[in-house]
């Protein structure tokens, strides 16, 4: 073997990548159908091509009957590229076969009550090692944001100036705005439950996180109104403490 | 090289054209060269606010078109020595200002004059968009109600991201706030945004503040920039604009209604 023979032309990386999770919870693909259609229609720039995993995992266990072919053809009419399938019925699996699509493990994301498969099977292979997960910097923003304006960043977002009614800020991640925030700020739009929304003076158009929302409408009766407030996601509503 | 500054607001009716008419004539009073250019193609307002509609030959679109040179249809003022007027066509659209034809005109005005002050018509379409692309600096005019400050606030993200200098990277355009038609006893009654308010919304440099003033409409019917009356408190505001324009520092006049009456103001001058 010569020495030309033996250098590599590939490697094989591990990779930590963010991505958009479908977590169906009925199977009911024509409510699905006008569901998403809604949701596309509020952030369409976030529904073009978005690779996705499709979860079936939270589905009752009745609902074995599922229309895997279907499902896949409603999700790429709304601009969702589904990538894989995280499942555990038997038939979710097979079904997932006969279409050529990868399954992948469940998420950490997972409901703790979930029983966590078990490791004394010899024939399982070992887990690879975890993977450092990508760092993505913060955004840094010293000039105000006007509006129209539109700003989006996969990490945080951090404005140092003010921004104004008519502005947008989107982030994958946390927004910090260290000035008068009158715009929009729509933080975790990735579906991330856990971003927070952080200002020095509370006079927002809109909040949102993960899709959940207020409005000035319901803002402005707030007491932290104009005043410096964190806000974090509970449940499906929006919390707002003093900073 | 002369500074080219950009008269523009987004909304319609908050007195660009005025603006434009008495500073490009402040700037000239005090030995500038200056030329103003309407960018409003296809409404042309500026020759009537400087009275000189009646000489109008050739306009900016012909000087585009290369049917007429610039020492054609540059109008010449009566009054004042070293001012010059561009007009606007009446009888043709925005269309027909090109970027190329814009910069060919404004680099040829650039080499001969001090000054360049380019009014800009309403909105944020074609005529917006070039009349400030090539500036230096920027007169946002703006009234203290909310929809003109929401455009105002509009047009200066676009001076931030639109213009020449901003997609050159080059240092920004220098921002500065016109506030016009303001009336200090309406904003205590609270009927009117004070200029605090708009500042901190806007978050630009204050250049002045010129009260609403009945002086204002004369002028214009007149075809006199209000800026040579100066009787006028809208023209003594005027003035105090172009002296900061050319980097004096002069206190802010006809903002305070604590200490005098509104008829005391008017008639009693300055603090």
């Amino acid at each position: 073997m010569t020495q030309a023979e033996q250098n590599p032309v590939f490697q094989l990386r591990g990779s930590m990548l963010a991505v958009t999770v479908l977590e169906l919870e009925h199977n009911d693909l024509e409510r699905l159908d006008w569901q998403l259609a809604a949701k596309v229609e509020r952030a369409p720039q976030f529904f073009s091509n978005t690779p996705l995993v499709l979860a079936l995992d939270r589905l009752p266990p009745e609902s074995s009957e599922l229309n895997l072919a279907a499902l896949m053809q409603l999700c790429r009419k709304h601009g969702l590229c589904p990538l894989g399938l995280r499942a555990t019925h038997p038939a979710h699996l097979e079904a997932a076969y006969r279409l050529n699509l990868p399954i992948l493990p469940g998420m950490g994301a997972q409901p703790k009550t979930r029983p966590l498969p078990p490791s004394d099977e010899s024939s399982a292979p070992k887990p690879a090692p975890p993977l450092e997960p990508v760092y993505k910097p913060a955004r840094i923003i010293n000039q105000p944001i006007r509006g129209g304006q539109q700003v989006y960043t996969q990490g945080d977002l951090i404005v140092l100036a003010p921004v104004s009614p008519g502005a947008e800020l989107l982030a994958d991640g946390n927004i910090h705005v260290y000035a008068p925030l009158r715009g929009r700020a729509l933080a975790g739009i990735k579906g991330n439950t856990s971003a927070q929304i952080f200002c020095k003076q509370l006079a927002a158009e809109m909040l949102s996180i993960a899709g959940c929302y207020k409005v000035a409408e319901d803002l402005r009766r707030h007491p932290l109104w104009g005043e410096a407030t964190q806000i974090s996601l509970e449940g499906d509503t929006l919390n707002l403490r003093p900073l | 090289m002369a500074k080219i500054i950009v008269v523009t607001s987004g909304k319609g009716g908050v007195g660009k054209t005025t603006t434009s008419a008495s500073i490009g004539t402040g700037l000239a009073l005090r030995g500038y060269k200056t030329v103003i250019i309407d960018f409003d193609v296809g409404l042309r307002n500026l020759d009537l606010i400087m009275g000189c509609e009646r000489r109008v030959v050739y306009d900016f679109v012909n000087v585009i078109q290369e049917d007429a040179t610039l020492a054609q249809a540059l109008i010449k003022d009566k009054r004042l020595e070293n001012l010059y007027v561009l007009a606007a066509s009446q009888t043709r659209d925005k269309d027909a200002l090109t970027t190329e034809g814009v910069e060919r005109v404004i680099s040829e005005l650039a080499s001969n004059f001090d000054f360049v002050i380019c009014d800009s018509p309403a909105g944020i379409e074609k005529g917006a968009h070039l009349a400030m692309y090539f500036a230096d600096e920027a007169i946002v005019v703006t009234n203290p109600e909310v929809s003109s400050v929401r455009d105002s606030d509009r047009m200066l993200g676009l001076l931030a991201s639109k213009s020449r200098r901003a997609e050159l990277g080059l240092e920004p355009i220098k921002e500065r706030l016109l506030l016009t038609r303001y009336s200090p006893d309406r904003v205590e009654k609270g009927e009117m945004l004070g200029v605090e308010d708009v500042e901190e919304i806007l978050s630009i440099r204050l250049l002045g503040v010129i009260p609403e003033s009945k002086s204002v409409l004369k002028a214009s019917n007149q075809g006199i920039p209000v800026i040579l009356d100066d009787e006028s408190d809208a023209g003594q505001a005027y003035s105090d604009a172009v002296d900061r324009l050319l980097g004096k520092d002069v206190e802010h006049r006809f903002l305070d209604v604590k200490k005098h009456g509104f008829l005391q103001r008017i008639f009693g001058g300055r603090e």
